[in-house]
């Protein structure tokens, strides 16, 4: 569905169905470059186990009009805009990569709004390599090349993709070549910019899942000691094989994974 | 800036798709000969029906074996994804299934296979879709063919059987111009030869059973979604763009993004049309992709040898491969097909329709029969066999002499080759009282 937030156009992903009040709500949230596509058979799911479900896309990503936003914590104040939008009291919020630190940030300073948060591919701080943000913001191809090589685990460099017939190395490329100019170095400089994020996690009180990539090769698990430290009692799920595409490369241990907070 | 590079294509070729098999560590990918497959229990099951999670439910619609073949095709043409059919008709089926229905027209090149033509030019037309055949070699007739119901663009890499090249990018250009894409059959190049997607194209379709298993002994198809078509900017493809009933209104390009036409094509035209691969074929084919660029290498180069040779004999009066003066493709096959223009082509001798036969049946090495890209030589005499119910007139109007022989070289070692082929032109020559 199509929805009005802060005078633009926003696109959330609903599986077709209007939100319900008596329903629980899980608002996913994609990661940099990307939209709601990366998040369509766990979308599916939880909106057949009686959820309602909202995968947004962040301005200026996918569908949504609008410039991208610079920082995570305005992107954590428009997430909170489309709960008002769409009349949601509390959500649960599963984000990816950048989608994750805002779910942070949201849990952080909304915590009222946030019944409890997955983080998937995540780490804090969530430094940028010069390679990466130089390329971005010439936008040139080689910043995607770069995401989408080093967002898969090696030995997914070959595919082996269980859901058939789709090369997830192609799929995320073009998901990239998709995106608007600017909008993936807006997104990955927020990343980098965003250096509060275990101060923030200090102040999250609702259940937290990290589900880590055992092979992630831009947030590695060993990268994510100091956030969970900060995040009081998180439960961690680390996927074997998978790198930092989780939702592509291990998507049924995903969902078994999400399944423990949802 | 340089980004880090990708595996390269003979990489690829050995490994895309694959995993050492996770419960017995088999290395070659496994035959997975199951009609269908068990769920753990009746929520998994929902899930998998429902596209919640990533499995195999019954072989018409997915299976482990041809997930690896398809993924390894989507790979080496630089694609979001693949499906594999029972034979390469059945991919062509598909796609048009999946992008239009009764009403619409299709724009196509008046050089393709048989098959090919028969299913655009006789079949379709009775179940709605009418196609215009153009003049492969003149992009502007491409334009001047479209129509507001117009849904696709088609043509093969090299036509046949005068080996067309077709100018992709040109093509490609007036299509998406139109906002239609463009799907090119790329069966006699695979992507060792030619890139289609890199050049413009959108689909790509091949059949399986030629250069890509090498072997000949499967029939299949592959049909490759390059994911770079904006279907739902383009308004005319409303299988992709508009709710689905009969996947409780799904929407294709929402839920899948770039991979939307090749996600309906399984959804809808692999469950309801069944025209699937068996695994034991896809499995077959994979043996063959782990070698294709060395094969094709040398396939290319004994052909070259074999034109080389024909130049040379008087009988031949000409000798058609893109690659040679003469041809009015020469300048766009080295810009296009640099590494070679496969190794099909066709001859004429002089004397006819009588040469063609003793020629034919004077050949030992190549195999007398109508197929293409084995590893073994194969010939063909069109006049006397696929077309032989045409006159002069008819074959002539196709591009076709009574005395065109269709060649399509193998792995053998070339001089074997040669031997063979003096044995024909010397047979052909007596054939026709030369006496050679």
């Amino acid at each position: 569905m199509r929805i009005e937030v802060k005078g633009e156009t926003t696109y959330c992903y609903t599986n077709s169905r209007d939100i319900e009040r008596d329903k629980p709500s899980v608002v996913f949230i994609h990661g940099s470059g990307m939209d709601h596509t990366v998040w369509t058979l766990a979308s599916r799911h939880f909106a057949r186990h009686g959820n309602n479900v909202v995968s947004v896309d962040l301005p200026g990503h996918g569908r949504s009009t609008g410039d991208p936003l610079v920082t995570v914590e305005e992107m954590a104040s428009w997430v909170i805009a489309v709960l008002d939008a769409l009349d949601i009291t509390d959500a649960a919020l599963v984000g990816h990569s950048l989608g994750s630190l805002i779910a942070l940030e949201c849990a952080a300073s909304y915590s009222e709004r946030v019944r409890a948060i997955a983080l998937v591919g995540t780490t804090s701080p969530m430094p940028v390599s010069d390679a990466i943000l130089t390329a971005a913001k010439a936008n040139d191809h080689a910043a995607f090349d770069m995401l989408t090589q080093w967002g898969f685990s090696k030995r997914h460099q070959f595919g082996g993709n269980r859901n058939s017939g789709i090369w997830m190395i192609g799929n995320t490329l073009r998901l990239y070549e998709r995106s608007a100019p600017g909008v993936l170095f807006h997104d990955m400089r927020a990343c980098n910019e965003y250096t509060s994020g275990t101060d923030q996690a200090a102040k999250v009180t609702c259940p937290a899942l990290l589900i880590l990539g055992a092979e992630d090769r831009l947030t590695p698990v060993r990268s994510t000691h100091a956030l969970q430290q900060a995040i009081p009692s998180p439960l961690v799920e680390v996927l074997p094989g998978a790198g930092h595409t989780i939702m592509v490369e291990a998507p049924n241990a995903m969902l078994d994974a999400l399944h423990k907070i949802l | 800036m340089a980004g880090p590079d990708y595996p390269g294509l003979d990489t690829l070729a050995l490994h895309a798709g694959a995993q050492p098999d996770p419960t017995t560590g088999a290395r070659a990918t496994p035959i997975y000969q199951s009609a269908s497959f068990c769920f753990p229990d009746s929520d998994y099951a929902a899930s998998l029906f429902n596209i919640e999670r990533a499995g195999h439910v019954y072989s018409r619609l997915s299976n482990p074996t041809n997930a690896v073949l398809e993924e390894r095709i989507a790979a080496l043409e630089g694609g979001v994804g693949a499906i594999a059919t029972a034979s390469g008709q059945a991919a062509l089926h598909l796609a048009i299934i999946t992008l239009m229905g009764a009403g619409s027209h299709i724009v196509a090149s008046a050089a393709l296979y048989g098959g090919s033509h028969n299913l655009l030019a006789y079949t379709l037309p009775r179940f709605g879709i009418e196609t215009t055949f153009v003049d492969p070699r003149d992009p502007q007739a491409f334009a001047n063919a479209i129509q507001d119901n117009t849904r696709l663009v088609f043509g093969e890499t090299l036509g046949n059987p005068s080996l067309d090249v077709l100018n992709i990018p040109a093509i490609a250009e007036i299509a998406h111009a139109a906002g239609l894409p463009l799907m090119v059959d790329s069966t006699t190049t695979t992507p060792y030869l030619i890139k289609p997607f890199e050049l413009g194209a959108d689909i790509i379709q091949h059949s399986a059973t030629k250069f890509l298993s090498g072997h000949g002994i499967v029939i299949g198809g592959l049909l490759v979604d390059s994911g770079q078509f904006d279907w739902e900017a383009s308004g005319k493809f409303p299988t992709l763009s508009e709710p689905y009933e009969g996947f409780h209104n799904l929407i294709f390009t929402e839920e899948f993004g770039p991979a939307a036409m090749i996600q309906r094509a399984r959804k809808e035209g692999l469950r309801d049309f069944g025209a699937c691969m068996s695994p034991t074929s896809a499995f077959h084919i994979l043996q063959g992709i782990e070698t294709l660029s060395v094969r094709m290498s040398r396939h290319v180069d004994n052909t070259r040898a074999i034109t080389a040779f024909l130049l040379e004999q008087e009988i031949v009066t000409r000798v058609g491969y893109p690659e040679l003066d003469g041809h009015p493709d020469q300048a766009l096959a080295k810009e296009l097909l640099p590494n070679g223009c496969s190794a099909v082509f066709s001859f004429d001798l002089a004397g006819g329709r009588e040469a063609g036969i003793a020629f034919v049946d004077a050949l030992s090495v190549f195999s007398h029969l109508a197929n293409i890209g084995d590893a073994k030589s194969l010939v063909i005499h069109p006049a006397s066999t696929t077309h032989h119910r045409m006159d002069a007139e008819a074959l002539a109007a196709g591009g076709i002499g009574e005395g065109t022989i269709r060649l399509s070289i193998g792995l053998e070692d070339p001089k074997d080759l040669i031997a063979d082929l003096k044995q024909g032109l010397r047979a052909a020559g007596k054939a026709t009282g030369g006496g050679r």
